[in-house]
């Protein structure tokens, strides 16, 4: 009595999320793009885009009600199914802190550049990357990989730190920088805030595996 | 809290064929525990041997102790009579006997003698109210039982358990031949059932483990894989077999 059928919707659920995780990691890359380059045609995309991140998730949540109610998933596929619920609403929030990356770029449009940005791409390309592989160690159930990238959330901490740090000294310097110096902070902070949420999935992977739910990485922030 | 029953290291032999492997299982007063398993993994052999019911098998044999509030039940002297009033029983299929509502409740305290002591009017209505059906039979009492529902029959049974006042009721697939809606209700009257009995079932129906018991014991060729607390079982459970049966993938 082995359920194929259940099993390849179950599949199917996984392949569901790893497609939404794609679309954010895009936007997160993106949202990027667009600041650094002053790109106002990519903001306005990646904003756009937000929308089909958000139906993507409902969809999915769709997927998940159907099965809990059709299958009455226990155990593993149940773990499975709750942590589906909860991841995709993790990716979603990070796709809104992209679209807030694409709403700040809209907001400082045409302005003159503080300075060249490094540390905030740097933050970008990291998130992205705990993102992609935290889905990885879903799929692979692997919770140790998920307590290490867990982990790496410091290195985030660090590089918020240290932009806030610089751009406290512009605002010091010349009270004329506050406002493209504020919006960058909030810029840092969107993305602060998506690698914590990269945390949460993090647990969620532990909780699949394990059964157990575990807070791994305390964030500073 | 001392366990109501406690099973120690308890092999059963029908002839040569041992069902039984070493189970050792403590069940708590006034709480549901659920037997789980396949179909001849001994969960109904193993809840017959805590009334003695296997006795009246021929050429079975039990090693072990079962001890019901610390007494053993196999020990020489145990009044069979007297335990299975304690320890009372709810089967498969509804078996009221072919006689008045009324006569089929009153049985029981006749039989054990009790009859002088009772009022059996009272005796009758008040095991129909614990059993939720006098609502639904008190002005036929002494129509037919034969006549109810399956589902009202075997409320009618439980009433008839209940009527000798016992401390454990033994539930064997109880529900497995009623409809959804009766189901539903002898459900509900376990739960009503936990604040004066002990109740231990057996059933097929995973589902139903999960929504009456507290506790849940996993059986499979005729050991327990795993013993705990229901939440866990069906959602976090320990052994790669429970997993696999209770998630359909066994076999």
């Amino acid at each position: 009595m082995v359920r194929t059928s259940f099993e390849r919707h179950l599949h199917e659920l996984q392949d569901d999320v790893l497609v939404l995780s794609s679309m954010v990691e895009k936007a997160i890359y993106r949202s990027m793009e667009a600041l650094k380059n002053r790109d106002l045609e990519l903001a306005k995309q990646v904003i756009a885009d937000d929308s089909e991140i958000d139906r993507k998730r409902f969809d999915i949540e769709e997927k998940c009600i159907e099965l809990i109610v059709t299958q009455q998933p226990v155990a593993s596929d149940l773990r499975i199914i709750v942590a589906v619920l909860n991841i995709i609403i993790d990716l979603e929030r990070i796709g809104d802190h992209s679209e807030g990356v694409g709403k700040i770029t809209l907001m400082i449009g045409n302005e003159p550049p503080l300075k060249p940005l490094i540390d905030l791409p740097r933050m970008a390309q990291k998130t992205g990357d705990m993102l992609r592989r935290s889905l990885d160690a879903f799929v692979n159930r692997d919770a140790e990989a998920a307590r290490r990238i867990s982990k790496e959330d410091d290195e985030i901490d660090a590089l918020y730190d240290q932009v806030f740090r610089e751009l406290l000294t512009f605002m010091a310097e010349d009270s004329r920088t506050i406002t493209r110096a504020t919006r960058l902070i909030w810029v840092a902070h969107n993305l602060e805030r998506s690698a914590d949420r990269v945390t949460n999935i993090c647990e969620r992977v532990v909780f699949v595996v394990t059964g157990k739910m575990e807070e791994i990485g305390v964030s500073k922030y | 809290m001392d366990p109501k029953i406690e099973t120690k290291h308890v092999n059963f032999y029908y002839g040569s064929v041992h069902c039984l492997n070493d189970v050792t299982l403590h069940i708590k007063e006034h709480e549901i525990t659920a037997l789980i398993g396949p179909s001849g993994c001994g969960k109904s052999t193993f809840l017959r041997t805590l009334n003695r019911m296997n006795d009246i098998i021929p050429g079975t044999r039990i090693e072990g102790e079962v001890l019901l509030d610390k007494q053993n039940i196999y020990e020489r002297g145990v009044d069979v009579v007297e335990l299975r009033k304690r320890v009372g029983m709810v089967f498969q299929q509804p078996n009221p006997f072919p006689k008045s509502i009324f006569e089929n409740i009153a049985f029981g305290p006749k039989r054990l003698g009790l009859s002088h002591k009772l009022n059996l009017d009272e005796v009758v209505e008040k095991s129909l109210r614990a059993a939720a059906l006098w609502g639904e039979v008190k002005d036929n009492l002494h129509k037919s039982a034969l006549a109810l529902s399956g589902g009202q029959q075997q409320r009618l049974c439980i009433a008839r358990v209940l009527a000798v006042e016992p401390e454990v009721i033994l539930m064997d697939e109880p529900c497995s031949a009623l409809d959804p809606a009766s189901t539903l209700k002898i459900e509900e009257l376990m739960q009503d059932l936990t604040k004066n009995y002990t109740i231990v079932i057996v059933t097929h129906n995973m589902l139903q483990a999960a929504r009456v018991s507290e506790w849940t014991g996993f059986f499979l060729l005729g050991e327990m894989i795993e013993y705990g607390k229901t939440v866990d079982i069906f959602s976090r459970p320990k052994d790669k077999r429970t997993e696999d049966y209770i998630t359909g993938r066994f076999g």
